[in-house]
């Protein structure tokens, strides 16, 4: 994406592009360790969508389903706020693809 | 027709703000600035303005609420000063990087410790760095105009940049003077009708006001915000040349006083001024060769116009009512300095802080300053560069 040079810049540092941040990728910050769902634990109590900092968890009619890896910073707070006994939301190894993620 | 009316700096400024009616006034009442927005509640209570008046409970949210306002699209002022400036700090910052054009009346107080509550220049040069354009008031007369032009300058779309205005705290603020008072549709009309660009009430734009920039982009905007202040120059020239077509007193970045064969030369700001007139006339009486250069607009700092001036002196003495701990001089001798070094001509230059917390400064000490400049300009040797006026040694 080209950046503008200061001359191109809205007074103000106002953004007129609001909502523009879906375009930063997040997911590329994860380093390490990224959650995995697994959907026949999970109980639907939505603890999960309520404390991710990224929205990064995909919802899909008003049912969580998943992750949404390109936004998910794998920070855990998922994994650690989903209640039942055994975990629908646990956090795995992850390879790292640096080169797969600049990419994108 | 313009009416001579017996008012305060304080009362100056709220009468200028009366007739400029800013769709919102936030402030926090300090000495010595409390009776501008005391002037202004009351204007309030009587029905004179149709802006909103708010006090909140902090210099900091004065600001704060400031800011928003002016985001929202209003034009905004507020008035304060020492502690009240210093407590306005980050905020101050915002307001600029957010090109907010927000006009403050700032009533020049010493900073604590220890804690007095008398004028000197202190908070305002705090703030030299925060982005905001810095106009300062010789009298009552300069801080009701200078606060009515502040909004014109500070409005300009090439500009937009907030404004504050300085008047030095009681000696100026809480001295009654008969001042012209202009009539409130011409001053209207001088003002103008505001347009803010991009408010965040207009809801039919999508907008995300003060988005967060890393790496890739703080830089940009920040160059982008010089841009602004460095565009003042043009917008103070026409604004003041305007203001003198339409009521007789025009305005430039500095006053000069009696400098056309001057030898030496006095530079200070504000109040102390008017003093150093009467002395450069006593002087000039005995023959001496003393001009006084008075600055007048000190961000953005007229630097080249003000070498022009002074690069042909023998001797200058800038005047400080603050002092910068452990720098090279004071602020307004850094920047004079600085501003001779590419003249292969220029004079001695010294530097003297005096006023602090509200010290006099009186007829006595600008001869003697100029006396010093004198011995400078014949002996072509400067002693002491730094010193200070009426201290006990």
């Amino acid at each position: 994406m080209k950046k503008e040079t200061w001359k191109e810049l809205t007074l103000g540092t106002i953004n007129l592009n609001a909502g523009n941040s879906v375009q930063n990728l997040t997911g590329t910050w994860r380093s390490g360790k990224k959650p995995q769902f697994i959907e026949d634990k999970c109980i639907q109590c939505f603890f999960c969508w309520l404390y991710c900092p990224h929205h990064a968890i995909e919802v899909q009619g008003e049912e969580v389903k998943g992750i949404k890896y390109d936004y998910c910073t794998g920070c855990g707070m998922c994994s650690e706020v989903c209640p039942p006994k055994e975990k629908a939301i646990v956090m795995v190894k992850e390879e790292i693809k640096l080169a797969e993620r600049s990419s994108k | 027709m313009s009416t001579l009316k017996t008012l305060n700096g304080n009362q100056s400024v709220a009468e200028a703000a009366r007739q400029i009616d800013p769709d919102v006034v936030a402030a926090y009442p300090i000495t010595p600035s409390t009776s501008i927005v005391e002037t202004i509640a009351k204007f309030k209570a009587d029905g004179l303005i149709t802006g909103e008046f708010v006090c909140p409970e902090s210099e900091h949210s004065a600001m704060s609420l400031c800011i928003g306002a002016a985001s929202g699209g209003g034009r905004v002022m507020t008035a304060t000063g020492s502690q009240g400036l210093a407590l306005m700090w980050e905020m101050l910052y915002i307001a600029a990087g957010l090109r907010l054009p927000i006009v403050a009346g700032i009533v020049n107080r010493s900073l604590s410790a220890p804690i007095n509550i008398h004028g000197d220049h202190s908070d305002t040069m705090g703030a030299r760095d925060s982005g905001w354009i810095q106009i300062y008031s010789e009298n009552c007369q300069e801080a009701y105009d200078n606060f009515i032009q502040a909004f014109r300058i500070a409005e300009h779309l090439d500009v937009r940049t907030p404004a504050l205005v300085g008047l030095d705290g009681f000696i100026i603020s809480h001295s009654l003077e008969g001042i012209q008072v202009e009539d409130d549709e011409k001053i209207k009309k001088f003002a103008g009708e505001y347009k803010p660009v991009y408010p965040m009430l207009d809801t039919d734009q999508k907008k995300t006001v003060g988005p967060i920039d890393f790496t890739d982009y703080y830089f940009e905007h920040k160059r982008n915000q010089i841009e602004g202040i460095e565009n003042a120059p043009k917008v103070i020239e026409e604004v003041g040349k305007e203001f003198g077509k339409e009521f007789g007193r025009e305005y430039g970045f500095f006053e000069e006083y009696r400098t056309d064969d001057a030898e030496v030369c006095i530079v200070v700001m504000s109040s102390a001024a008017g003093t150093c007139k009467d002395a450069v006339d006593e002087l000039r009486n005995q023959g001496k060769k003393v001009g006084l250069l008075k600055p007048r607009v000190f961000r953005p700092f007229p630097h080249r116009k003000i070498a022009e001036v002074l690069k042909r002196m023998k001797a200058v003495a800038v005047l400080d009512r603050s002092s910068s701990p452990g720098a090279f001089g004071a602020p307004l001798f850094t920047e004079i300095r600085s501003a001779l070094y590419d003249y292969p001509e220029r004079p001695k230059i010294v530097n003297y802080v005096y006023g602090l917390g509200g010290r006099d400064i009186k007829g006595e000490h600008f001869k003697e300053v100029a006396s010093k400049l004198e011995r400078i300009a014949k002996t072509g040797k400067v002693e002491e560069i730094y010193g200070y006026i009426n201290l006990r040694e």
